[in-house]
């Protein structure tokens, strides 16, 4: 008889774990993939992480990840309309990538399935840290997704959306995109659909020496929806990154961002707003590894807590010894609207070099009542009102970004969020 | 138009009383000033009168066209046609003034019932006012208020009030933070504004702006009362002899 000391599987667990087995036939990959599939399983064997593992504290996903729908074969996404006009569509349905593409100049777009089958990927399958929940999950079962690549010196015109559009059941997907040396792009991820589904996304950015990426991540899944999500960047030599994360929607939802700078010069700008509404919970989770010397970042991020939602916001600097002329400054604002909702922030600075420059801040606030009271004094009625200045309180972020187009798309977004929430 | 009775009021956090039996009467198509001292209660009854919550009325009324507006919030008494310009106006990073401008001539015009602005006619009515203010019409893109100089704020203000079109405009120390120049801009667009169907009631420090918008009564406010009232002699008459006589007239 076999004696079993783990504690005994969630569902979720069990479910997960017999759907590998059920799964294992349909999976892409060559030798080398499919033996980082067999590592991703087994940690997932070992229990999905509790609150006593430090960096899931606040989001204990054993809990409240409890059960998982199946996969869904018959489940049918549509492609949506882009965020900015003429953008070029990369869409991922239900977690499998097309095979029509558009024609991007300087752009190269392989389906992550025959990445997956020929094994030139398996080296990025590889998980960050001992508990790096997502990135097993997401390994284990990720079929598809894209490959792109920006060529040295390209300049696109137009952003390129990536679409990871649900519709129930479980997707797993990954999206690889090599920025060349002096590339700029604008890429927008977008996460939405309409099922009840659980979603792993991981997404992984190299820029190159030089090259300038906007990264906007529009989340916008349906409340029934888990979101289990990874942005990871590597910043080469004078790259500049500026990754902004909207989260409006979701029922359960962690969104990690682990990027780190390998060139000297590279800048890391950090906008996030989080639109926390009904019975949701919502983490934003970064490491950020300042590597070498003479590089900067920043990070603001922005929360509307409204009915019982909760958020998470931990932010890990971390300074390498060999780091010097560090520039680093984070900040974490929360509007609270509601007397049933919470956030928590977690602050870290791990400095290990002596000439840097470092900050941090959190703010917890209701609306200003001289603000309100202004408006109100000009007519706009208390519920108006209130509207403008919560979204005047994360609008200030996006309207940093500082390109028409973008602040436009994004404040229409934002005017959805708030037409439906508000 | 305005008639304040016997009205005592205090501030909620700490119940000081501030306004302490106040009586004043403003008719239609008066220009009505409150001149005292520093501590009088002249913006407290400003803010009492935009409805700010931070005051409590505990004695007393203020009829607004024969009705009482004590019961109304800010928004019901500006669309009712109050309009408070601030001394110190507000910064509100992320409310693009433009769209400020926009949303407040639109609830106002849906509370009478009236159809929403055509942005040709907004803007043309936002330009031609900006215009009579000596106003850049690049400042109206910026965050209302925020990084305004103190004259910008005072002309901004004036703006509104003439977007709003007002029955009952409160201009509370508008002369503070102005030069020369822009005080006459300033007055000419408040005299502009003057008509038999409005009143204004000018709350100054000193005699300085009732040079350029002459009032058609002056009132004196000392410990939350008025204490004196008379034409536009009294304002030269405080001006000269300063406040002292006057309260010790009333004490």
């Amino acid at each position: 008889m076999n004696m079993h000391t783990q504690p005994q599987r969630t569902p979720a667990e069990t479910a997960l774990i017999d759907a590998f087995g059920e799964r294992l036939s349909l999976l892409p990959g060559d030798g080398a993939v499919m033996l980082k599939r067999d590592d991703a399983i087994e940690a997932i064997k070992h229990g999905l992480p509790t609150r006593r593992i430090e960096s899931w504290h606040y989001t204990d996903l054993r809990r409240l990840l409890n059960v998982v729908p199946d996969f869904d074969p018959a489940a049918a996404a549509k492609a949506i309309a882009p965020i900015v006009e003429g953008s070029a569509i990369l869409p991922v349905l239900n977690g499998v990538s097309s095979a029509k593409l558009p024609a991007i100049e300087g752009v190269t777009v392989q389906r992550l399935s025959e990445k997956l089958t020929d094994g030139s990927v398996a080296p990025r399958l590889d998980p960050y840290g001992a508990d790096d929940a997502i990135g097993a999950l997401n390994t284990a079962f990720v079929a598809d997704g894209y490959f792109v690549d920006i060529a040295d010196g390209a300049e696109l015109e137009k952003p390129v959306e990536l679409q990871n559009l649900q519709a129930g059941g479980q997707t797993h997907v990954r999206l690889l995109t090599r920025a060349g040396a002096g590339a700029k792009a604008v890429i927008v991820e977008r996460q939405t659909g309409e099922g009840a589904a659980l979603v792993s996304s991981v997404s992984q950015l190299v820029l190159g020496d030089g090259a300038e990426v906007t990264w906007l991540i529009v989340q916008e899944q349906p409340d029934t929806a888990t979101h289990l999500a990874q942005f990871k960047a590597h910043l080469g030599k004078d790259a500049k990154l500026t990754l902004f994360v909207m989260n409006a929607g979701g029922k359960l939802v962690r969104q990690e961002i682990v990027v780190r700078t390998t060139g000297e010069g590279a800048d890391f700008t950090l906008r996030g707003i989080n639109l926390l509404a009904g019975d949701t919970h919502t983490d934003v989770t970064m490491v950020l590894d300042h590597a070498v010397p003479h590089t900067t970042s920043t990070e603001v991020i922005r929360n509307v807590v409204t009915g019982k939602a909760r958020g998470v916001f931990q932010g890990r600097i971390n300074v390498h010894q060999y780091a010097q002329k560090t520039n680093a400054k984070m900040a974490c604002n929360t509007l609270l609207l509601s007397d049933d909702g919470e956030f928590s922030t977690k602050p870290e600075l791990e400095i290990f070099a002596d000439d840097v420059v470092c900050g941090h801040g959190a703010t917890v606030t209701e609306i200003d009542h001289n603000h309100l009271f202004y408006l109100m004094a000009r007519g706009i009625d208390v519920k108006s009102a209130r509207g403008l200045l919560v979204k005047a309180f994360v609008a200030e972020v996006i309207e940093e970004l500082d390109d028409e187009a973008i602040v436009e798309a994004l404040e229409t977004r934002l005017d959805g969020w708030f037409a439906t929430h508000g | 138009m305005l008639e304040i009775r016997n009205l005592h009021a205090r501030i909620v956090d700490d119940g000081t009383e501030i306004i302490r039996g106040l009586n004043l009467t403003v008719k239609a198509g008066e220009v009505a000033a409150i001149m005292g001292p520093n501590g009088s209660g002249k913006s407290t009854l400003s803010y009492i009168l935009a409805g700010r919550e931070d005051y409590e009325v505990t004695e007393g009324d203020i009829l607004y066209n024969g009705q009482s507006i004590l019961e109304m919030d800010p928004a019901e008494r500006a669309t009712a046609g109050i309009f408070l310009a601030f001394q110190y106006p507000m910064e509100i990073p992320g409310v693009a003034t433009m769209e400020f401008l926009k949303v407040a001539m639109n609830e106002q015009r849906k509370a009478r019932g009236e159809e929403p602005l055509k942005i040709p006619e907004f803007l043309k009515r936002v330009k031609d006012a900006a215009g009579s203010l000596n106003m850049d019409m690049a400042m109206l893109k910026r965050p209302l208020n925020v990084g305004f100089s103190g004259g910008e704020k005072k002309r901004a203000e004036i703006l509104q009030m003439k977007l709003l079109e007002p029955k009952l405009c409160v201009l509370d120390e508008t002369d503070s933070g102005l030069d020369i120049d822009a005080l006459k801009i300033v007055s000419d667009g408040v005299n502009a504004l003057r008509s038999p169907e409005r009143a204004i009631v000018v709350i100054t420090h000193y005699q300085r702006l009732l040079e350029h918008i002459v009032p058609d009564s002056v009132h004196v406010l000392y410990k939350g009362q008025v204490i004196k009232s008379g034409d536009k002699s009294l304002a030269l008459d405080l001006e000269a002899n300063g406040y002292a006589g006057v309260i010790g007239q009333a004490a």
